[in-house]
This record gives C-alpha cells, sequence and structure tokens, in this order.
C-alpha cells in the first residue's frame, strides 16, 4: 500500500489531519518525521492523544524514515506521513526518494518572518526554498488544507501572495 | 488579612468559540474583562498560539480551558503545563464550567478545579432524559 498522504502541517496531529483527512483515506498509522519529537516521549503521548484507538502514531527521525520508507510502501498499512515543516520534508526526499509523490502543503501559519500565500500558508525564504528543492527532486508540491478545497499548484503558492 | 489570589484564565479553542463564549460569560455573570481571556488557534502557528497563552495565563495560577483534549489548543495547552503545578488544562469546556470559574476563581487552585471537573460533567444531560439512560449503556457496553 503505497504512503496515502505526505503532509507539511506545523500543527502535526490534529482535526484536520485526523478527521478532514483521515475521514477521506482511512489511515491505520499515522508517521511523524521529526528529529526532536522522536526523543520526546511526553511530547509524542500528547500528539497520541488525538488520535482515535484504530490509528497508530509512530515518531521517527528524518534518518530513519529514510531507511524505512521502502518498508512503509509495500506495507499493508495505510500510512499518512507527517512533517512539520518544509525543510524536514525536503531532508526525506533528497536523492529523490520521494519524486513522483504528491506532498500537501496543509498548514503552515503566521509567524514573524512569514509572507501569507494563502490563507492557511505562510512561507519565509528558507521555506520556499525547501518547497523548491522538493519539487526539484521530482516530487509534485501542492497546497491544501482539506480533501473538498481546490489544490494550489506550488508556481501558483510562491506568486507573491496571489495564490488567493 | 491578605487579599485572596485571584485565579486567571484562557479560553483556548478553535475558530470563533472562544470570543462567543467568553462574551456569552460576560453577559450572565458580568465578571471583568480580564477575567477569562479569550485565544483563538484560527491562523495561527504553534509557536505564536503559545506565546499567546503564555502572555495571558503568566506563571499563574490559573487555567487553560480548551475546547478539545487534544489537536493544536490542546497540544499548546498541555506543553504550557509541563514542570510546573500552578497551570492546570480542563478540556471539553462548557459554559456552567465558564461561568463557575468566573463566579469563584478566588478560590484556591487545588479546590476549584475538582469543583468545575463536576459542574462540567454535571451539565451535560438531555431531554427527554431516558436517553441518558441509553447514554450510560452504551458507555458501559464499550
Amino acid at each position: 500500500m503505497p504512503i496515502v498522504l505526505h503532509r507539511i502541517d506545523e500543527r502535526l496531529i490534529h482535526g484536520q489531519v485526523v478527521v478532514g483527512w483521515g475521514g477521506q483515506l482511512h489511515p491505520d498509522r499515522i508517521v511523524v518525521v521529526d528529529d526532536d519529537l522522536a526523543g520526546s516521549s511526553w511530547e509524542q503521548e500528547l500528539y497520541s492523544l488525538g488520535l482515535p484507538p484504530e490509528i497508530m502514531a509512530e515518531f521517527a527521525s528524518v534518518r530513519n524514515a529514510r531507511e524505512r520508507i521502502p518498508k512503509w510502501r509495500i506495507s499493508r498499512e495505510r500510512v499518512i506521513m507527517l512533517t512539520r515543516d518544509a525543510a524536514t520534508m525536503a531532508a526525506l526526499a533528497r536523492g529523490g526518494l520521494l519524486a513522483g509523490e504528491e506532498i500537501n502543503v496543509g498548514g503552515l501559519h503566521h509567524s514573524p518572518g512569514r509572507r501569507q500565500a494563502l490563507p492557511y500558508v505562510y512561507l519565509s525564504d528558507a521555506e520556499e526554498d525547501a518547497l523548491r528543492e522538493l519539487a526539484a527532486s521530482g516530487a509534485d508540491v501542492s497546497a491544501r488544507d482539506l480533501p473538498a478545497t481546490r489544490p494550489v499548484t506550488l508556481d501558483q503558492l510562491l506568486q507573491d501572495g496571489t495564490a488567493h | 488579612m491578605n487579599e485572596p489570589v485571584m485565579l486567571r484564565a484562557v479560553l483556548l479553542g478553535h475558530g470563533g468559540m472562544p470570543e462567543g463564549m467568553v462574551d456569552a460569560v460576560r453577559h450572565i455573570t458580568g465578571c471583568e474583562q480580564t477575567a477569562i481571556v479569550p485565544v483563538t488557534n484560527r491562523g495561527m502557528s504553534p509557536d505564536a498560539l503559545t506565546a499567546a497563552v503564555q502572555d495571558a495565563i503568566g506563571a499563574g495560577p490559573g487555567i487553560i480551558f480548551t475546547d478539545l483534549p487534544s489537536g493544536s489548543c490542546g497540544f499548546v495547552a498541555r506543553r504550557l503545563t509541563h514542570n510546573t503545578s500552578q497551570i492546570v488544562v480542563i478540556s471539553g469546556v462548557n459554559l456552567p464550567v465558564l461561568i463557575d470559574f468566573a463566579m469563584n476563581r478566588a478560590m484556591p487552585l487545588e479546590d476549584l478545579v475538582p469543583r468545575l471537573l463536576t459542574k462540567g460533567r454535571a451539565a451535560m444531560g438531555c431531554a427527554p432524559a431516558h436517553l441518558e439512560d441509553h447514554a450510560d449503556r452504551a458507555a458501559s457496553n464499550r
């Protein structure tokens, strides 16, 4: 079973992922790829509170996840993979590991140094570069907060706030 | 005689819910504007949301009320209680809980929190009342 969703969302496991996308994709497992969280058991517990019992949570470092992506792809489980930022997804994708995969930019919200691209996507220069790096590695990058909303292509997203 | 410490509170939730509920509490109790500070997660990054709640609750003592036990609001709230006993999170908040808080915020935190949990749970009910028995049976069959 391919990984059913690769998503960049700084809120990680939350309502839009579990209810919005989960209701459509019926994941068995949500894998959060994050070097900090992979080493923090109490934060893992907090994030796992948001999951119904039929969905497993797993927390992996970038290095560990890169090794295991081929196994997750042939697993019988349906997997959603989350990163909290574009740089982590770009690191996962290096060497073409995510070539041909759709990468969903789902939620990067307002904070200092970011410019608004969409109501749910604000990007800094570094984040724009990371998204370009992702696309250059062969991934298909678009923004979409929920399944029912219109996807916005990377080109539209990077057109200086004119995507919305 | 020392003045009682007035507890601080933040209502943290999705969309317009915090502002709306706090407005209702003020309307009903006439409590001061600062008794409960509404904070929405709308358009906020986790770091910005954490900063907003931290700014409102300070070092406590106080309560962060959240709509959901998990997700972005629940997570930010629980993170702020890590390593402190002066801030408590109460999730699944309802209006009776907030009203009781506004009327009793001079109580010590350790006495008020159990009282609020009891009030909030007791406030859930339905009409016709016999369906409540069905809910009890459904809970015991889970």
